[in-house]
């Protein structure tokens, strides 16, 4: 007879195409901009091959315990990072919330940092590149005054590309250049994760194997450039001393936790879309140690082309006092070549003290060229643009040095809007009628236009202001509450015993050590180190300001009391949420034990909810 | 008479020499950096040179001021130097004692410096003038920006992708509706046995997904028939 069966609801959960797809997601994701920019730069002022020894210490004990945490808890829950910390315990629901905040507040302004990346792209197309030469002045007599001052690379990034004001609370006009290339990226976000994991799932396999190619290729030609080896020399050498001031430490330790993208949900979404028998432990130790071992290859190429910019410069200067030299005293030419250069100095300096003391020569020093640290945004879109420009070929080293950052970044966003995206879609309030596609255009055009603050004229004075204070504290303080939230509210045994129903075997006592104390312990001490060395002086910034009497140094200014509150409520507003859950559910708890007829929840577990 | 020769030669020398000096009046400096400029195919600054400069100097005189009658022997040079540098005059040719205004010079040279240039196979910078300064050329722009061009290269491609996807997804769901839709009203009208299998709908289980089991799939081989 048949029968009107009852289909049983299928879960309708989409999943990784396989396991390949989910772990180069989250290599992905954990790999990005800071594996190139901020990496070489603390190794470069920690000392070198020294720093290695915090870093690898700081990976062992923080990084790769709260990674199999976060993995494993998404794993086992199968769900988003709001629903998922609510399922853990109601108290604790105000640690996805903020972890979706801080991804809603990320994804805001790393886009922005990406649109000047595209920008630059799609400037490489010209011969000459434009930031290798300053435009004329008005009437035609000489170089642009603020371009003359500074260096071209200089002038093409603060005026050409961003047009910076020079005062954070001088907003400036909207650019519309950036404008477009701004809509370019989010245009660009929303075909790649317009499905959700069913879409970047296919993006991943080109944004996260792409930097790997060029970094080699990078690699290859930046070991034959002149003057690279010295670059190599200085990055590698371990200075040992190093070790004993604490900020070493502290820059380990924060390095690892942000590189690692902990605690910005991401993770638990992308995990949770595992098959439940999946062996997290070993996806949480590869993933970490592709990363660092990432930063360290990228680290090679970094300092190669370092190396031969340093030494470039230091030829320069040798070149420009031997013009002087030979100007002033009539001798022929190529008679004092960069090898002879100090035999005729010390000679010339004998016979004729005041001719060489008028020449004003100025001293070069190739550790000098080498000091000249910098990280961050500078790395990127100054310095490497001017070792750029020395290469033959400058064009084609452009174009693929801005798409392997394209690609690095657009990885990590993929990341930071799945951690938006699937708590989202699990939330009750967002209809089940609603096509993903439709979610995540709305998701992408709300975050477009509240960028468009950024393509102002102060715009990148506050994504630095956004980087600094909402993508650091916050962090910090929401893992910890999640490592003490797994170890002390769910209990570090059931947690043990839904890892063993996963993976297959108990966790070790590394891992139970690690999640009971010492990781919890460690960002105790590394979130109060941090606050403490930020209130010791009154934030400042620092303003490119051509009217400023010491330019083209940048402006010491302090943040107005404005921008500071702003600064605070950055911090404050995904934090707020813990304890603020935490206290809605005790009041409504307390009033519900005066009823009788309440029945206390069921006591969750992995295994219950896979069955 | 060769007395009076060899006094007027001498006074002209003198004359001469006065004339053209480090820092005389309506004197330039010249410096030229030929190994720079050209490398292995440097010439050296020989007499031959020098008499091509004067040349090109009288010419540039000639070329700027047509009543100008600049001879060669009017142009000056002294102190040469190894670097090679010299200095120069020109003197005016109607009154051999004095010499023509600086800013005259400056002004022929300037009207004329790419061809000075062209002559000696040197540029503005290894060719210098010290004293004179040469008009910039404007950088090339060309007449679209070529990074619009690129970027809507880059936006009609995405926008391509972008409506493709949407499209597609519209008319999975499309698809998707009719079949569930076309599912119900065959139920309705109970004509679907869907058989089970431990409560799942046989049609519901992926073959492709699913291994199939040679040995068993292949059993109406190994048994006989009834």
């Amino acid at each position: 007879l048949p029968v009107s069966p009852e289909i049983p609801k299928e879960d309708g959960r989409p999943k990784w195409d396989n396991k390949f797809q989910y772990i180069l997601s989250c290599i992905g994701f954990a790999v990005g901009l800071g594996n190139v920019w901020r990496f070489p730069y603390l190794c470069q002022i920690h000392g070198g091959g020294a720093f290695l020894i915090p870093y690898f210490i700081a990976l062992l004990f923080e990084g790769i315990p709260l990674l199999h945490l976060e993995l494993a808890l998404g794993q086992c829950l199968k769900k988003g990072s709001i629903s998922a910390w609510n399922t853990i315990s109601p108290y604790l629901g105000g640690v996805g919330i903020g972890s979706w905040i801080v991804s809603v507040l990320v994804s805001l302004y790393y886009n922005t940092v990406l649109t000047w990346v595209m920008w630059y792209f799609i400037n490489s197309f010209q011969e000459p590149l434009p930031w290798s030469i300053c435009p004329l002045n008005e009437n035609r007599t000489g170089l642009n005054e603020e371009c003359y001052e500074s260096t071209a690379v200089n002038y093409f990034w603060y005026r050409k590309t961003l047009n910076i004001t020079p005062d954070v609370t001088e907003s400036g006009t909207l650019q519309w250049w950036l404008i477009l290339c701004l809509a370019t990226c989010w245009a660009i976000v929303y075909l790649c994760t317009i499905r959700g994991i069913e879409t970047t799932g296919k993006a991943i396999y080109v944004t996260a194997i792409f930097p790997y190619l060029v970094l080699t290729i990078f690699l290859i030609h930046g070991l034959t450039l002149p003057g690279a080896t010295d670059g190599l020399a200085y990055l590698f050498t371990p200075k040992l001393n190093t070790l004993k001031n604490p900020r070493v430490w502290l820059d380990a330790a924060t390095q690892i936790f942000f590189s690692l993208s902990l605690a910005f949900g991401g993770l638990i979404a992308f995990s949770s879309y595992n098959p439940p028998k999946n062996d997290c432990e070993k996806d949480a130790v590869t993933v970490a140690i592709v990363n660092s071992m990432t930063s360290l290859y990228a680290s090679i190429p970094v300092f190669s082309v370092l190396g031969f910019k340093a030494t470039t410069g230091y030829w320069d200067c040798l070149d420009r006092n031997i013009i002087s030299i030979i100007n002033e005293f009539d001798l022929p030419e190529e008679s004092i070549m960069r090898q002879n250069y100090t035999a005729w100095i010390s000679f010339l300096n004998s016979s004729y003290p005041e001719k060489i003391a008028g020449l004003k020569l100025k001293n070069c020093d190739l550790q000098e060229f080498l000091d000249q640290s910098v990280s961050g945004t500078g790395l990127a879109f100054i310095i490497f643009t001017q070792a750029i420009i020395l290469m033959p070929g400058s064009q084609a080293w452009a174009i693929l040095f801005f798409i392997m950052l394209f690609s690095l970044g657009l990885s990590s966003m993929f990341g930071n809007i799945e951690g938006v995206f699937t708590p989202l879609l699990e939330l009750r309030i967002i209809s089940k009628s609603i096509p993903k596609e439709l979610l995540s255009g709305i998701i992408c055009l709300i975050c477009f236009l509240v960028a468009l603050c950024f393509m102002l004229g102060s715009g990148s004075y506050w994504i630095d202001i956004f980087d600094r204070y909402a993508g650091s504290l916050p962090l910090l303080v929401i893992a910890f509450f999640e490592v003490i939230g797994v170890a002390y509210v769910y209990k570090i045994k059931r947690f043990s015993k839904d890892v063993k129903w996963m993976t297959g075997r108990k966790p070790n006592l590394y891992w139970q050590i690690t999640w009971r104390f010492i990781s919890p312990l460690l960002l105790l001490i590394v979130f109060v180190a941090f606050v403490t060395l930020q209130i010791q002086k009154p934030p400042s910034y620092a303003a490119w300001n051509p009217k400023y009497e010491g330019f083209p140094m940048k402006e010491e200014k302090v943040y107005p009391p404005w921008v500071q509150a702003i600064c605070v409520l950055l911090v404050f507003l995904p934090c707020v949420f813990v304890p603020l859950v935490a206290l809605f559910h005790l009041i409504r708890r307390m009033c519900r034990s005066k009823d009788p007829s309440f029945v206390p929840p069921e006591v969750f577990s992995c295994q219950g909810a896979n069955n | 008479m060769l007395r009076v020769l060899l006094l007027t030669l001498s006074v002209v020398a003198v004359a001469h020499a006065e004339l053209c000096k480090p820092d005389a009046q309506n004197a330039f400096k010249v410096r030229l950096s030929i190994k720079t400029a050209l490398g292995d195919n440097a010439y050296a600054w020989d007499a031959n040179e020098e008499y091509l400069f004067k040349a090109m100097v009288a010419f540039a005189m000639r070329r700027y001021s047509s009543e100008s009658t600049t001879q060669i022997s009017n142009v000056l040079l002294c102190n040469v130097t190894d670097r090679v540098s010299f200095w120069f005059v020109v003197t005016d040719s109607s009154k051999n004692v004095t010499t023509v205004p600086g800013s005259e010079v400056e002004a022929a040279i300037r009207m004329n410096r790419n061809r000075i240039n062209s002559a000696f196979l040197l540029s503005d910078k290894t060719l210098q003038f010290l004293k004179i300064t040469s008009t910039l050329s404007p950088p090339v722009e060309p007449s679209t920006p070529v990074w619009l061009i690129v970027f809507g290269v880059v936006l009609c491609l995405i926008v391509a992708g972008i409506v493709f996807l949407v499209v597609a997804g519209i008319q999975q769901r499309k698809k998707k509706n009719k079949e569930s839709t076309e599912r119900e009203n065959l139920e309705e009208k109970g004509e679907v046995t869907v058989t089970l299998e431990n409560g799942i709908p046989c049609e519901a289980l992926d073959l492709k997904a699913g291994h199939i089991n040679g040995v068993f799939a292949a059993d109406d081989e190994r048994f006989t028939s009834l």
